[in-house]
């Protein structure tokens, strides 16, 4: 193999993604610091563009609200899973996040009087669960499209520097310091060493594993299997979120706003099955109970077409000027992916994979800690998390619908304040390490050396077949056992993948297959942690375990990779101490 | 429906001697609905794994696969193989430097995005304790401009940009007029001094064409001529 340039640059501090979590974390410490931002695709491009619904906050602009109820929705939505330091920093923060994001420009959709615009959606209730209420703060439906590119608009303005298309390939770590990253130069070809006093992963999430996904080509986990193989952990990465309403036959998401605008869903007999799942707040009840009701209606036989295995969500009734109103994004998806006018027909919509819960263990300052059972969590010098990449935990076992753009708003701005105030702490650049970025280097060159007949699409294919038939709504002892073979077996045929494309000038072969080896990394943490888990809660389903367990499950996984790639499992406790409120204990969860 | 169909792809490797040149590919038709994405994807996943594009959402919003598909710019996610004439003839965006394959290098429309101040700019701080007010019909100005994805089909469309390079192009201009409308924004004056030069507004000779390229309905054209009445009308 030729000899490839290595480029090193300097930053205070360095950003790994430009979603809307890693644009917030650059912004802020922009102000402080000497900042850089290193993204796969142009920022806009990023995934957080898609987000359709709304971003939740208790402004009460609608009708009244509270940010404790808020709270309360979210640790219940959590499944009790989630860490309650962290969900009551979230919602306290929530109204001032959103203001915040108004000011900067951000396009919301307005009511009378000229204040925010703001929805209902699934599992965001008014005083502890009595009804549904107005909580999300939307443009139309394209709220992610809006923020992500206010965001962006911002960074320009404070000259942020990019390196667009730019691939992540190691972290580097000097004895326990986490001293930046090496990457890919996309367009050019060339690796490029980023040396750096404060390093923010805020990859995005790792749906692509399964085969329908409402999530973009680009949602490959990759900063999860980064810090596996930089010998840190992983935190609850089988809990999954699968979205009720993707577009049948394409996975598409149309939004839960649908349902907060009052459609609704039906069964081959036409029943609003709904009702018997969740009396309260029928179609609005959390997204697992939702998509398990749905799984439920299909197993049953009730489900629509030939097959039997979609449903259909009905809005028609609301009305085509409401629709082209506030659901024009939808209009247009309903009609491109399902040839179907929202106007007039309803939607065939199946269970799609949408969300991580799972990601890089974090606490409430987006600081990357680890910890166990009996050991308390310490933070990893210079290593922050933030977004669908992190795990903070504010959404336990099962995210609320507009908590994520919270989430990553919330954690990248406090992850950029906290960046910002370390390097300026630290004086001197921690230096490199001897051999800095051998591992990756090694990997570019082994897979452009390669020969050979095994495609990465092969294996990918059977791969997200097999996670979504095996590791998917419902998961049992036989269908895991069986999917942690299948991983394994599929490991080792990538040990002779090969690609076609050798060249340095926009390797998109390349590039996939880096990714498929980040998706089998992870995929067997996913794997094994469901199999673990002996009990069901939010989105991990195990039909020989029906029930929520919390004597021996009421804590977080973790996994470690070994160095042979296999997972070692280990757990550590549920933050339960809010800041300044009561503990919300665990009860049982009815919507 | 036929069971396949003819991609003839335009290639050029940077890396190889060779000049760019067009290679037919045949992709098989496995189900109703398939986008021109998905034959691409299907022609790198199990035919030629060197060719190059860009991608990202698959579904017509992050505007990473601007293409010429059959002499028309679109998005190759949101285009379906079955309305287009076979053999579909795949190209780059026209007019910008070739990377590889269909990638091209977008720098240029990106810094013409950058000139026209593309944030919100404020004299007055905001109210400390809530959002600025903006009435409905106010919010309502922005409808058609700030959906825009920054796909470049508009601006690779246009006639004056092919002849003038230093032609600010319709994205750009879209983008500027967005801010000018919305009623939170002081900084029409900044911009519009911008845009009122030689390369700016007065550029465009209302061909239309980025119209017709705009994958998300938007009208360049439009915001173009509100430019120019509110240029006219402030007597720059
Ligand atoms: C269709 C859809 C609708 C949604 N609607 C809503 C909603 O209404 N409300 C809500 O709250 N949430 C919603 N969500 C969820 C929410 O959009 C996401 O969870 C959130 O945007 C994630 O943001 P992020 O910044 O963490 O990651 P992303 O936006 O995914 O960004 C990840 C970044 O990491 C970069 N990256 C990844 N790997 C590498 C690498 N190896 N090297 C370099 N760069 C890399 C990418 O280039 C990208 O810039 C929705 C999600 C989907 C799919
Ligand atoms: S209308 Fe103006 S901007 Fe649009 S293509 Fe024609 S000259 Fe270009
Ligand atoms: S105006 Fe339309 S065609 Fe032009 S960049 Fe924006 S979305 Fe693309
Ligand atoms: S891939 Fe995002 S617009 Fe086509």
């Amino acid at each position: 193999m030729a000899n490839i340039d290595v480029t090193i640059h300097k930053h205070d501090v360095l950003i790994v993604g430009a979603g809307g979590a890693g644009l917030r974390a650059a912004l802020e410490a922009s102000r402080q610091v000497n900042t850089a931002v290193i993204s796969q695709v142009y920022p806009t491009r990023s995934h957080t563009v898609s987000a359709q619904g709304g971003i939740a906050a208790s402004l009460g602009n609608v009708e009244p609200d509270n940010w404790l109820w808020h709270m309360f929705d979210t640790v219940k939505g959590s499944d009790y899973l989630g860490d309650q330091d962290a969900i009551e920093f979230l919602c306290r923060t929530a109204p001032e996040v959103v203001i915040e994001l108004e000011h900067m420009g951000l396009p919301f959709s307005r009511i009378e009087g000229g204040t925010i615009f703001q929805r209902r959606f699934g599992g965001h209730t008014k005083d502890y669960g009595k009804e549904a209420v107005c909580r999300a703060c939307a443009a139309a439906d394209r709220t992610g499209h809006t923020l992500l590119h206010t965001l962006f608009e911002q960074c320009i303005k404070n000259g942020v520097a990019f390196y667009n298309e730019f691939f992540a390939l190691e972290i580097l770590k000097n004895e326990d310091h986490v001293v930046g990253v090496l990457a890919w130069d996309i367009v050019h070809g060339g690796f490029h060493i980023f040396h750096s006093k404060a390093t923010m992963f805020a990859t995005g999430g790792y749906t692509r594993v399964y085969r329908t996904t409402s999530n973009a080509h680009i949602n490959t986990g990759d900063g999860l299997s980064l810090t596996l193989r930089a010998g840190l952990c992983v935190e609850d990465l089988e809990f999954v979120q699968f979205h009720p309403t993707g577009i049948y036959g394409a996975g598409n998401l149309i939004t839960e706003g649908v349902r907060g605008e009052g459609g609704y869903l039906l069964n081959k007999n036409g029943d609003r099955f709904m009702k018997t799942y969740a009396p309260t707040v029928w179609d609005l009840a959390s997204r697992d109970v939702v998509s398990r009701a749905m799984a439920e209606e299909m197993r049953h036989g009730r489900g629509c077409g030939e097959k039997g295995d979609f449903m259909l969500l009905k809005l028609d009734h609301l009305g085509a000027d409401l629709i082209h109103e506030r659901l024009p994004g939808i209009w247009d998806l309903a009609h491109v992916f399902a040839h179907v006018d929202c106007t007039k027909e309803p939607i065939p919509v199946t269970p799609t994979a949408h969300y991580s819960m799972g990601g890089i263990p974090t606490n409430r300052f987006a600081e990357v800690v680890i910890g166990s059972m009996d050991q308390p969590e310490q933070p990893v010098k210079g290593f922050y998390a933030a977004g669908e990449s992190a795990c903070a935990s504010v959404h336990g076992a099962n995210r609320l619908g507009c908590n994520s753009l919270l989430d990553i708003v919330v954690f990248g701005r406090e992850g950029g304040r906290k960046m910002a105030a370390f390097a300026a702490s630290l004086g001197e650049y921690v230096p490199l390490p001897d051999q800095a970025g051998a591992m990756g280097t090694a990997e570019v060159k082994n897979l452009l050396a390669t020969t050979g007949k095994e495609r990465m699409d092969s294996i990918w294919e059977v791969l997200r077949d097999t996670m979504e038939k095996n590791c998917g709504v419902f998961r049992t002892e036989e269908t895991l056992t069986a999917q942690k073979q299948i991983v394994e077996q599929l490991c080792r045929r990538f040990k002779t993948v090969a690609i076609d494309d050798k060249s340095m000038t926009y390797n998109l072969d390349l590039l996939e297959t880096l990714e498929l080896g980040h998706m089998l990394d992870f995929s067997r943490a996913i794997v094994d942690g469901a199999l673990a888990r002996q009990e069901s809660r939010g989105g991990h389903y195990r039909d020989d375990y029906p029930k929520r367990d919390d004597v021996t499950w009421h804590k977080h996984s973790l996994a470690y990779q070994e160095p042979d790639g296999s997972i070692r499992l280990d757990y550590k406790p549920v933050r339960m101490k809010p800041l300044t409120v009561p503990t919300f204990p665990p009860k049982e969860r009815v919507y | 429906m036929a069971k396949s169909v003819t991609f003839s792809v335009f290639r050029y490797d940077p890396e190889q001697g060779r000049k760019p040149h067009y290679t037919d590919y045949q992709v098989d038709i496995e189900r109703p609905g398939m986008m021109v994405l998905d034959g691409l994807n299907q022609i790198r996943w199990r035919q030629d794994g060197t060719l190059a594009y860009r991608r990202s959402c698959r579904e017509g919003v992050c505007g990473s696969d601007g293409i010429n598909v059959n002499g028309v710019n679109m998005l190759s996610c949101i285009t379906h193989i079955e309305d287009l004439k076979d053999p579909i003839v795949v190209q780059p965006l026209p007019s910008m430097p070739v990377i590889k394959d269909l990638v091209v290098d977008l720098t240029d429309f990106y810094e013409k995005f950058y000139l026209v101040k593309p944030y919100l700019i404020t004299k007055g701080p905001p109210p400390s304790d809530r959002e600025r007010l903006q009435t409905p019909e106010q919010r309502k100005l922005l409808d058609g401009l700030y959906e825009c994805i920054l796909c470049a089909c508009c601006t690779t469309s246009c006639p004056s940009y092919w002849a003038d390079p230093e032609y600010l192009g319709p994205s750009a201009l879209l983008n500027a007029w967005r801010f000018i409308v919305d009623s939170r924004d002081d900084g029409a004056d900044e911009r519009l001094e911008i845009i009122n030069n030689r390369n700016g507004a007065w550029r465009c000779h209302t061909i239309l064409n980025c119209v017709e390229a705009c994958p998300k309905l938007l009208n360049p054209t439009e915001a173009i001529g509100q430019i120019k009445k509110t240029i006219v009308q402030r007597k720059f």
